[in-house]
C-alpha cells in the first residue's frame, strides 16, 4: 500500500525567515489552516484561564466556611468561568477545527470567503480580549464590580443598571456581541464552503460525517447565536440608553430575557457537543478498522438533533412558573432529543462491534466519551422530567450533568481530536506515552470532580453559592470534588508538555499515520498552502480507501 | 497522483455559486435577529405603564412604504439591465434605488423628529418607546448598511468600473436589499397595524 504523495513546492528561500516575518505572516494570513490553528491556540490559552478560574472555585468550595476568595470574587469567578468556557473556548476551538478540516475533507483549497474568515477570527479574538480587559479598567473608572458577576446567563433584572453598577456588565455584553459577530461570520463562511466548494463527485451523501455535522452546527449557529446578539443589544439599550426591555419597574419582563437567553442557550449546547460527535464519528471507525455503522442514520440523527434542539429551551425554566401545557411540551421535546442521540451512541458501538480496535490515545478518549456521555444523557433525561427538575434545578446535580456533557463528552472529544489531527497539522506525532498519562490522569480527575457533585446536588447543595455550612453531609463530596482538580491539572500539564515537546521532538508523522479514509490524509503532513496539487475526485464516502485499494474500492458497493 | 484520473465521475459537477449562498445564510442569521426584536415588540404591546400610546402618535407611513417597496423593483431592473450589458440603464436604475432609499430614511427621520419633539416619546419614555425605536431603528440601520453598499457600487459605476461580469456581486447586494424590504413589510405590520 503506497501513501498518496503530492508534489510539494520546494522551499525556495533557504535562509530562515526572521521572527518578525513569521509573526507578520500569521497576523495577515487568510489561509484556513493557519487561522484554524490560531483559533485553536487562542482557545487553549483561554482553556487554561477558565481552568484557573474553576480551580479557584473548587479551592473555595473544598471545605465548609472557607475563605479563599470573597463572595463577590466568587461571583466573578463562576461568571467568567462559564462565559470563558462557552464563548472563548468551546465556540472558537470548534470553529478552529472546522476551519482547519473542512476544506481538506471536502477537497478544496480554502474556505469560500478567506478574508471574511480572517475577520471572524480576529473579531472573536478581540471580543475575548475586550471581555477580559474588564479586569483592568472597570473598577478604576466607575466603581462597581471589577469584572462581570451576573452569571454567564446574565439573568434580568440583575443585569439592569439599578442592580449592576459600574461597567463590568457592559464589558460582558459588548464582548459577547463582538464574539457573536465572529461566530456568525464564521458560520456563514463554513456553511457556504460546504455547500459550494466540494470537490468533484463529493455529493452530500459522500461527505465525511464531521463535515455533515459541521454543516448542521453552522446552520444552528446562524439561528441560535443571532438571537443572543439581538437580546444583548436590547440589554445594552436598557443599560446605556435607558430603555425598559428587562426593567421590571417599568413593566419590562425578566422572564422574557430567560426565554431569549435560552432560545440561544439550549441550541448552543448542541452547537458545542455536536462537533464532538463529529470527531467521534471520524475517530471511532478508523481505530476500529471498520466503516461507520449506519452513515445515513447518523446524518438523519444529526439533522433531527438540530431541529429538535431549537424547541427545548424552556426546560431551563421549569421553576419559573410556566403553564402546565408549556412544561409538558418542553419536557416531552427534551426527552425526544434522547432518541437521535441514543441512535448515535448505538451506531458508534455498532462501529466498534467486531472491529479490530486499536487503543491509541485518540481512541481512548473517544471510548471515555461514550461512557461519560451516556451518564450525561441519563441525567439529562432525568432533568427533563419537570417535577424532578423542580427538586434539583439550580443544584450541583445540574452542574454535574452539564459538566459531563461539556467536559466529560466535549472536552474529551476535543482531546481525542487533537491527538488524532496533530500529526496532520504539525507533521509530528504526539507522544503516546504522555498521551496515556494525560488520558488516565484526566479521566480519574474528571470523574473524581464531577461524580460527587451529583450527590452533593441531590443532598440539596445549591449552585453559585460561595460557601456551605458544615454538618450537612456535603463536606466529603466537596472535598473529593476539589481533590479531583489536582488530577485534572496534572493531566492538562501532560497534555501541554506533549503539545510543546512533540512539536520539536515528536516522531515525524507520515502523511496518513492512522491509515484513515478521508481526504485530509491524502495530502502531506502538514499540508501545503494550496492543500492539494490536483483536486481529488471522489466516488464514495471513503475516497482515500478507494485510492489505496483500487482493486476493491468502496464505490463497488455503494 | 496516478490514481486520480481513474476516478472521473460520470455526471457533470456543478455546485451553487458561493455569493448567493453566503448571502442566504447571512439573511438567515439576520432573520433570527429581527425575530427577537419582533417578538419583544409583540410581547410588550399594550404593556406600557405610561403614555404616549401608539394609537396617539403613529401614522401609517404610506410614502415611506411606497419608496422602499418600489426600490426593490428598481434594483431588480438594475441587475437585469447589467446582466443584458446595458450599463447606462443599470446606473440609472441603481441611482433611482438610492434615491428611493434616501426617501425612506428621510421619512424615518421626519417621523422620529416628530415623535421626539412633539410627542416627547424617546427610547426611555415607556415600553412602547423602547420597543418602537429598537425595532424601527434596527431596520433603519439595515437600510443604512444597504445604502452604503449601493453608494459604493454607484461610485464605482459612475467611474465606469462596473461591467456585466460583476452582475453576480450586484445580485448579492440586491438580495440583501430585497431582504431589508421584506423585513419592512413585517415591521409595518407589527408596528403600524397590529401594534396600534
Amino acid at each position: 500500500m503506497t501513501t498518496t504523495q503530492f508534489p510539494i513546492a520546494a522551499d525556495t528561500d533557504e535562509s530562515a525567515p526572521s521572527v518578525f516575518d513569521r509573526l507578520h505572516e500569521w497576523v495577515v494570513t487568510v489561509d484556513h489552516k493557519q487561522l484554524g490553528i490560531m483559533y485553536i491556540l487562542f482557545s487553549l490559552v483561554f482553556l487554561v484561564i477558565g481552568g484557573i478560574e474553576a480551580t479557584m472555585i473548587r479551592l473555595q468550595l473544598a471545605l465548609p466556611d472557607n475563605h479563599v476568595v470573597s463572595a463577590q470574587a466568587f461571583n466573578t469567578l463562576f461568571t467568567m468561568h462559564g462565559t470563558t468556557m462557552v464563548f472563548l473556548v468551546g465556540m472558537p476551538i470548534l470553529a478552529g477545527f472546522a476551519n482547519y478540516l473542512i476544506p481538506l475533507q471536502i477537497g478544496t483549497r480554502d474556505l469560500a470567503f478567506p478574508r471574511l474568515n480572517a475577520f471572524a477570527f480576529w473579531i472573536t479574538c478581540f471580543g475575548g480580549l475586550l471581555l477580559y480587559s474588564s479586569f483592568l479598567t472597570a473598577p478604576a473608572l466607575f466603581g462597581g464590580a471589577p469584572a462581570p458577576d451576573v452569571g454567564w446567563f446574565g439573568y434580568a433584572p440583575l443585569t439592569e443598571p439599578t442592580y449592576s453598577r459600574g461597567n463590568a456588565t457592559d464589558y460582558w455584553i459588548i464582548g459577547l456581541i463582538i464574539t457573536g459577530f465572529g461566530s456568525i461570520a464564521g458560520a456563514v463562511n463554513i456553511a457556504t464552503t460546504i455547500l459550494t466548494m466540494r470537490t468533484k463527485g463529493m455529493t452530500l451523501g459522500r461527505m465525511p460525517l464531521f463535515t455533515w455535522i459541521t454543516l448542521v452546527v453552522q446552520s444552528m449557529i446562524l439561528v441560535a447565536v443571532s438571537p443572543l446578539t439581538a437580546s444583548l443589544i436590547l440589554l445594552l439599550l436598557d443599560r446605556s440608553l435607558g430603555a425598559h426591555f428587562f426593567d421590571t419597574q417599568a413593566g419590562g419582563s425578566a422572564v422574557l430575557w430567560q426565554h431569549f437567553f435560552w432560545v440561544f442557550g439550549h441550541p448552543e449546547v448542541y452547537v458545542l457537543i455536536l462537533p464532538g460527535f463529529g470527531f467521534l464519528s471520524e475517530i471511532i471507525p478508523v481505530f476500529s478498522r471498520k466503516v461507520i455503522f449506519g452513515y445515513p442514520v447518523m446524518v438523519a440523527a444529526t439533522v433531527a438533533i438540530g431541529f429538535i434542539s431549537l424547541g427545548v429551551w424552556a426546560h431551563h425554566m421549569f421553576s419559573v412558573g410556566m403553564s402546565p401545557a408549556a412544561n409538558t411540551f418542553f419536557a416531552v421535546s427534551t426527552g425526544l432529543v434522547a432518541v437521535p442521540t441514543g441512535i448515535k451512541l448505538f451506531n458508534w458501538i455498532g462501529t466498534m462491534w467486531g472491529g479490530r480496535i486499536q487503543l491509541k490515545t485518540p481512541m481512548l478518549f473517544a471510548i471515555a466519551v461514550l461512557v461519560q456521555f451516556l451518564i450525561a444523557g441519563i441525567t439529562g433525561v432525568m432533568l427533563s422530567v419537570a417535577p424532578f427538575d423542580w427538586q434539583l434545578t439550580d443544584t450541583y446535580f445540574v452542574v454535574a450533568h452539564f459538566h459531563f456533557v461539556l467536559v466529560g463528552s466535549l472536552l474529551f472529544a476535543i482531546f481525542a481530536a487533537v491527538y488524532y489531527w496533530y500529526p496532520k497539522a504539525t507533521g509530528r506525532m504526539l507522544s503516546e506515552r504522555l498521551g496515556k498519562w494525560h488520558f488516565w490522569l484526566f479521566l480519574i480527575g474528571f470523574n473524581l470532580t464531577f461524580i460527587p457533585q451529583h450527590f452533593a446536588g441531590m443532598l440539596g447543595m445549591p449552585r453559585r453559592v460561595y460557601t456551605f455550612l458544615p454538618e450537612r453531609g456535603l463536606e466529603i463530596w466537596n472535598l473529593v470534588s476539589s481533590l479531583g482538580v489536582a488530577f485534572q491539572v496534572a493531566g492538562v500539564a501532560c497534555f501541554a508538555w506533549n503539545l510543546i515537546r512533540s512539536y520539536r521532538r515528536g516522531v515525524v508523522a507520515a502523511n496518513d499515520p492512522w491509515d484513515a479514509w478521508t481526504l485530509e490524509w491524502a495530502t502531506s503532513s502538514p499540508p501545503p498552502a494550496y492543500n492539494f496539487a490536483q483536486l481529488p475526485v471522489v466516488r464514495s464516502a471513503r475516497p482515500l480507501w478507494d485510492l489505496k485499494h483500487p482493486e476493491d474500492p468502496d464505490w463497488h458497493y455503494e | 497522483m496516478t490514481a486520480i484520473p481513474m476516478l472521473q465521475p460520470t455526471t457533470p459537477w456543478t455546485l451553487p455559486r458561493r455569493g448567493p449562498v453566503g448571502m442566504l445564510f447571512f439573511i438567515l442569521a439576520e432573520s433570527a435577529i429581527f425575530a427577537v426584536f419582533v417578538a419583544a415588540y409583540l410581547f410588550y404591546i399594550g404593556r406600557s405603564l405610561s403614555g404616549p400610546t401608539p394609537r396617539e402618535v403613529l401614522q401609517f407611513p404610506v410614502a415611506m412604504t411606497l419608496c422602499l417597496l418600489s426600490s426593490s423593483l428598481t434594483i431588480h431592473l438594475a441587475v437585469r439591465a447589467l446582466r443584458s450589458g446595458a450599463t447606462g440603464k443599470f446606473l440609472r436604475y441603481w441611482v433611482a434605488t438610492i434615491l428611493l432609499g434616501a426617501g425612506f430614511l428621510a421619512g424615518t427621520a421626519r417621523e422620529w423628529h416628530e415623535l421626539i419633539v412633539e410627542h416627547h416619546l424617546t427610547i426611555s419614555t415607556n415600553l412602547f418607546g423602547s420597543t418602537y425605536y429598537a425595532l424601527v431603528g434596527l431596520h433603519a440601520s439595515h437600510v443604512i448598511a444597504g445604502m452604503t453598499m449601493l453608494l459604493i457600487v454607484a461610485a464605482l459605476g459612475l467611474t465606469g468600473r462596473v461591467r456585466p461580469v460583476h452582475v453576480e456581486r450586484t445580485d448579492v447586494i440586491s438580495m440583501y436589499w430585497h431582504f431589508v424590504d421584506v423585513v419592512w413589510i413585517v415591521v409595518v405590520t407589527v408596528v403600524y397595524v397590529i401594534g396600534r
